[in-house]
């Protein structure tokens, strides 16, 4: 991997391309990573860096985060800021997964009361939660009423009785986009949806039992804070987003976007996964209301699939979930655009911040959190392979510095036909089993394809975030058990 | 598979294996580049090599029901990016599996049209061998060729 000759050391953590990197750059490109991060990032990361630089509209930098790989368009961990007034919105800044995402929560469990359980528990939830290539959920609605679920997002959920309503608190946005408009969704996307509330899907989406062994607590004070307060405690953490549904609305809208970009705005890009339309122009805001519906697809989802687990849980252990204290920690947004306030040369501004495999951490006091969590920051929650772990981070006040965005994951290296030949899913599950991971896969190829050794190492990104002052480490969560889609 | 829907396109589709996955394009993904020696063949090479990421062995996809698939656009690049779309809607609206037989093409005032017989059965994970579910078609060099005959295209599937 060749990192560019005319990148320019900032920091232990931070590198620049200058404008001068590519021709039609309007703003630098900065990458937040490491010397050793930055040199395992593929080249495609500094020229898609580079090509989201030349959007109209956008402000300061075009941000990389640490995770940083190959995407479209954007690179997976890219950040834009775009100015509302004259800026632009691309559905590849956002991503096909329209606020995928993760959910953590807590438990009053600790390992060696799980131990004994957990097959069962792993398997039930494989079978309560379904995942995999084309799974339907358990949720029977209409296409009516699934038109409520992506205009009301996770509110509904609990209005049903899937969920508790402190949930809603302790989702961003209170797992609702205020705005959402279902007419300005396709009905192909309707009907992809409308019965695949509370699943899984497939790929890297996953759930897990995890545990926060007292050797990977960074911040006691903040980990109680967050909930987590015994040695060796249970947590459950998710992965998924708004599924088909979602899927369809960002190639619906790639394809409108891609016929009116040239010819009706005089819009130019590098790439046509890099489609975009003015902000403030028809095409424009109907996205930004098509998208809002699949970000509270995505938070119903996630919703209804805590009620599940809650239920599978209660099941096993003959204990209500609030006797096993299944609190909702946090739920955050990876793949997203908001409109936020942010203080640019002094100035506040309102911006459209896109976040594709970046996820918000608004540090302590910022408007837009929870009230438990005024004083702590935001907790965010990176996913990171099913081998090694996961983390649970909190925002900073040093995060203004890239429009409130830090990591989301671990980022791959290695492509899914590569894991396919150099692992065999059956062995893994039972190199897994014997480390003290059972998992229980939709899919063996599929499992293969997640192998650990196929991503970075999620400890050197969050370190790097930490670093970088764009949040801070709090947890590391340790893997036991795993449903994979 | 019914002998009745064996035509010459398929005969071609199913064992000479129209198709293979790039391994260097798409780090997080899967792509793919599919080819025939008619814009026909190249239609049900691209929808096979779509459906092979899910499903790992097409041969367990037998003729147990038909949809016409049927989509239009305004060049014969996105009229291949919607057909492909189309195999994904079907997957997760009606949980088919479905393959391309029977295509025919029009051109009429700048627009593309294309119609296929598709047939398939509804996804059983007890009968069909399932791999990873693939979210949507990419525009990420997306790109429709044809050189003396021969026909390309290179698809970068979303997974």
């Amino acid at each position: 991997m060749a990192v560019p000759l005319e990148i320019k050391k900032i920091s232990e953590t931070v590198w620049e391309l200058p404008v001068t990197f590519r021709k039609g750059m309007r703003v630098p490109a900065r990458i937040y990573a490491t010397e050793k991060l930055l040199k395992s990032m593929d080249e495609t990361v500094f020229e898609q860096a580079a090509n989201v630089a030349k959007l109209p509209g956008i402000l300061k930098y075009s941000y990389c985060m640490p995770d940083g790989h190959w995407g479209y368009g954007f690179p997976i961990g890219g950040v834009a800021a775009m100015d509302a007034e004259t800026g632009v919105i691309s559905p590849g800044g956002i991503g096909f997964d329209i606020n995928c995402g993760m959910r953590l929560i807590s438990t009053n469990l600790t390992y060696e009361q799980m131990q004994p359980h957990l097959t069962d528990l792993v398997d039930r939830l494989f079978q309560q939660i379904p995942c995999g290539v084309g799974c339907k959920g358990f949720v029977k609605i209409s296409k009516n009423e699934f038109k409520r679920v992506v205009e009301q997002g996770a509110p509904w959920c609990v209005a049903q009785g899937y969920g508790w309503s402190e949930d809603l608190e302790r989702t961003e946005e209170g797992g609702c986009m205020p705005g959402a408009d279902a007419a300005r969704v396709s009905e192909h996307a309707i009907e992809r949806g409308f019965h695949q509330l509370g699943t899984l899907g497939s790929g890297n989406h996953y759930l897990e039992i995890q545990v926060a062994k007292p050797g990977n607590i960074f911040d006691k004070g903040l980990a109680a804070q967050f909930g987590i307060t015994k040695p060796n405690q249970i947590v459950v953490m998710f992965h998924c987003g708004s599924r088909g549904f979602g899927h369809q609305v960002a190639a619906d809208y790639l394809q409108i976007f891609l016929k009116v970009m040239k010819d009706k705005y005089g819009l130019d890009v590098e790439d046509r996964e890099l489609a975009c339309a003015p902000f403030n122009s028809p095409e424009g805001q109907d996205y930004f209301k098509a998208m809002k519906c699949a970000v509270n697809m995505a938070f119903a989802n996630r919703q209804v699939i805590l009620h599940r687990i809650r239920e599978v849980f209660a099941e096993v252990f003959g204990k209500t979930p609030q006797e096993l204290g299944m609190h909702q920690i946090y739920d955050v947004a990876h793949n997203i655009a908001k409109l936020e306030e942010h203080v640019i040369d002094g100035k506040k501004r309102k911006v459209l911040v896109h976040r594709k495999g970046s996820t918000r951490a608004f540090g302590p006091g910022m408007e837009g959190i929870p009230f438990i969590y005024r004083k702590t920051g935001q907790p965010v929650i990176i996913g990171g392979s099913m081998e090694t772990g996961s983390y649970l981070l909190a925002g900073v006040e040093g995060s203004k510095e890239t429009f409130c965005s830090t990591a989301h994951g671990s980022g791959r290296t290695m492509s899914r036909r590569k894991a396919r030949e150099m692992f065999r899913g059956r062995q893994l599950q039972d190199d897994m089993r014997a480390r003290g991971i059972y998992v229980h896969t939709a899919s063996y190829a599929g499992l293969a394809e997640e192998a650990g050794s196929a991503y970075k190492s999620i400890d050197d990104v969050t370190a790097a975030t930490e670093m970088a002052g764009i949040s801070r480490r709090v947890a590391r969560f340790v893997p036991i058990g795993n449903v994979k889609g | 598979m019914r002998l009745d829907i064996v035509s010459y396109f398929e005969f071609r589709a199913f064992y000479i294996m129209p198709y293979h996955y790039l391994d260097d394009v798409a780090t997080a993904d899967i792509a793919f580049e599919a080819c025939g020696e008619s814009k026909e063949e190249l239609f049900i090479a691209a929808a096979d090599a779509l459906m092979n990421v899910m499903v790992e062995d097409l041969g367990t996809i037998t003729e147990r029901l038909r949809r016409e698939v049927s989509v239009e656009a305004e060049t014969f690049e996105m009229l291949l990016f919607q057909f492909l779309q189309e195999f994904i809607y079907y997957k997760d609206a009606e949980q088919l599996l479905l393959r391309a037989a029977r295509i025919r093409f029009k051109e009429h005032k700048g627009m593309w049209m294309v119609t296929a017989r598709a047939y398939g059965e509804t996804l059983d994970p007890k009968k069909h061998p399932l791999n990873v579910d693939v979210k949507a078609v990419t525009m990420h060099q997306f790109a429709v060729s044809e050189n003396r005959g021969q026909w390309k295209a290179r698809v970068v599937l979303d997974i």
